[in-house]
């Protein structure tokens, strides 16, 4: 299973964990795993229509996955996911 | 133990090296394309005038100093002192360390004067200056002529908070010649967690005069602007455009896509920083080189209050001190012009794992700002656009 980064803001969904492991052969089937799994993320991750937030960045290892084949990049067992969302914070 | 005098010696030196005439050497400037010129002379001579294409390297560091200059052995090389004595030793110092084309010009720079060839006065750092930067000109990616770029750099920082205050104080102790800083508000105690560049006695002062308190007391080379204001679409234009390179240290989204598009549109380098609680972030835009811009990597800014802010959130106090002064790094590697830029690349430091990660970035064609057709062609009310929720049902939801 690719192992899912969480960034710090969305910790309290996880329980604190960073790393997590989800099933899924596409980013967008890990996307549903993830949220399924801690339905908290969901409201944060991906919009009404589910589609994932465009002030966040998916990452599958360095490549953002805007640059692949966006929710249908393919992922393999041992893929890391990085979520980065927009942070507007200088001061 | 056998005496030898220095006419000897001369003259054992000559016949083992080549000279070459001062007509030689202007005529091999123009046709030798790889020719290295240095000028062996001592830095007082040299400050008298040289000519522009010769690398300084006096006589005592010659052998210690030649591999940075030049690397390849065949590479041809002129050595030029006064009157092209000292050059003939040199020509067969360098021949001893196996450089197999070195040419001592005979004459030296006075016959090169003489013949009414050109040559100017080099600018130089005072004696002062070269004892406060000694560390960077003893490095050769840097030397006298990096700091006199970094002297005559003018840069531009968003923010004299938490990103600026580290970027500020690295930048005015590196030589940064003007450092301009935006920022209307005044110095308040819970700053002083983190924006170092402010003290306890500032509080209450607006944060543009406390900075520029601090860096007078830290290097007198330093001119500091302060503009005491918010940058908004009717200044933005007029701030950057007086500046080399921008600093985004900005703590809201409607300045960071303000300030992206301003140095999209004037072509100026933006390096982009951003902190929340324990996790940061870094890189530059410059899409006057090609790399993507903010709005590549972030189309769309978040609805108001989808995102908390620092002051809701948290942050942890020495974060933007990692990341302030990776953004003085980068801006100071874009002013000397070495090394590899952080552009295309975002690097993400998390300081509860305590991870580096590096991510790459692509530019957008569909980018409205700098895509193949951009829509965004001059700067917008930004506060407006950043409430509009996104067309496809993105609406504003408590903090994270
Ligand atoms: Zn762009």
């Amino acid at each position: 299973m690719a192992t899912v980064r969480i960034p710090s803001p969305l910790r309290k969904y996880t329980g604190g964990q960073a790393k997590i492991t989800v099933p899924g052969a596409t980013v967008g089937e890990v996307v549903q795993n993830l949220v399924q799994t801690y339905p908290g993320m969901q409201s944060r991750l991906q919009d009404d229509a589910g589609e994932i937030k465009r002030f966040i960045n998916i990452f599958v290892n360095e490549n953002e996955i805007r640059s692949l084949q966006g929710a249908d990049s393919p992922v393999a067992e041992t893929d890391e996911i990085s979520i980065v969302p927009a942070m507007a914070g200088g001061k | 133990m056998t005496y030898v005098s220095v006419q000897r010696l001369l003259a054992e030196a000559k016949k083992e090296i080549n000279e070459i005439s001062v007509h030689q050497l202007k005529d091999a400037l123009t046709r030798v394309e790889d020719l290295v010129l240095i000028d062996i002379r001592e830095l007082d001579e040299w400050e008298q005038g040289s000519l522009d294409e010769a690398f300084f390297l006096p006589r005592g560091n010659l052998e210690f100093g030649i591999e940075n200059i030049v690397m390849e052995r065949d590479t041809p090389i002129a050595l030029m002192c006064a009157g092209g004595v000292r050059s003939i030793f040199a020509a067969k110092s360098l021949q001893d360390m196996g450089y197999t084309n070195v040419a001592s010009v005979a004459g030296g720079f006075n016959g090169w004067k003489n013949a009414g060839y050109p040559f100017s006065v080099p600018r130089s750092l005072t004696a002062e200056q070269r004892s406060r930067y000694a560390r960077h000109t003893i490095m050769p990616e840097v030397g006298e002529a990096g700091q006199l770029k970094l002297l005559d750099a003018k840069v531009l920082l968003i923010g004299a908070g938490g990103l600026g205050s580290p970027a500020a104080i690295y930048l005015a102790a590196a030589g940064v010649g003007t450092i301009g800083l935006v920022d209307f508000d005044v110095v308040d105690t819970s700053n002083l967690q983190r924006q170092i560049i402010h003290r306890l006695d500032a509080v209450g002062k607006p944060k543009v005069q406390s900075a520029a308190d601090t860096i007078a007391r830290l290097n007198p080379d330093v001119r500091v602007v302060g503009h005491q204001t918010q940058i908004t679409s009717e200044n933005a234009f007029d701030l950057i455009e007086q500046y080399d390179i921008v600093l985004n240290g900005s703590d809201n989204f409607p300045t960071r896509y303000l300030v992206n598009d301003a140095c999209v549109l004037l072509g100026k380098p933006l390096v982009d920083a951003s902190i929340f609680r324990f996790d940061g972030s870094v890189t530059v835009y410059d899409t006057a080189a090609g790399s993507p811009c903010y709005r590549c990597q972030y189309p769309d800014p978040p609805p108001p209050g989808d995102v908390p802010s620092c002051a809701e959130g948290g942050v942890l106090g020495v974060l933007p001190g990692i990341i302030g002064s990776l953004q003085a790094v980068e801006a100071i590697k874009l002013i000397v012009g070495i090394g590899t830029p952080l552009t295309g690349r975002v690097l993400q430091y998390d300081a509860l794992e305590a991870e580096f990660r590096e991510f790459r970035i692509h530019k957008n064609p569909d980018c409205p700002v700098c895509g193949e057709h951009p829509t965004v062609t001059q700067l917008i009310d930004y506060q407006e656009f950043c409430g509009i929720p996104h067309p496809n049902g993105n609406v504003p939801e408590p903090a994270l």
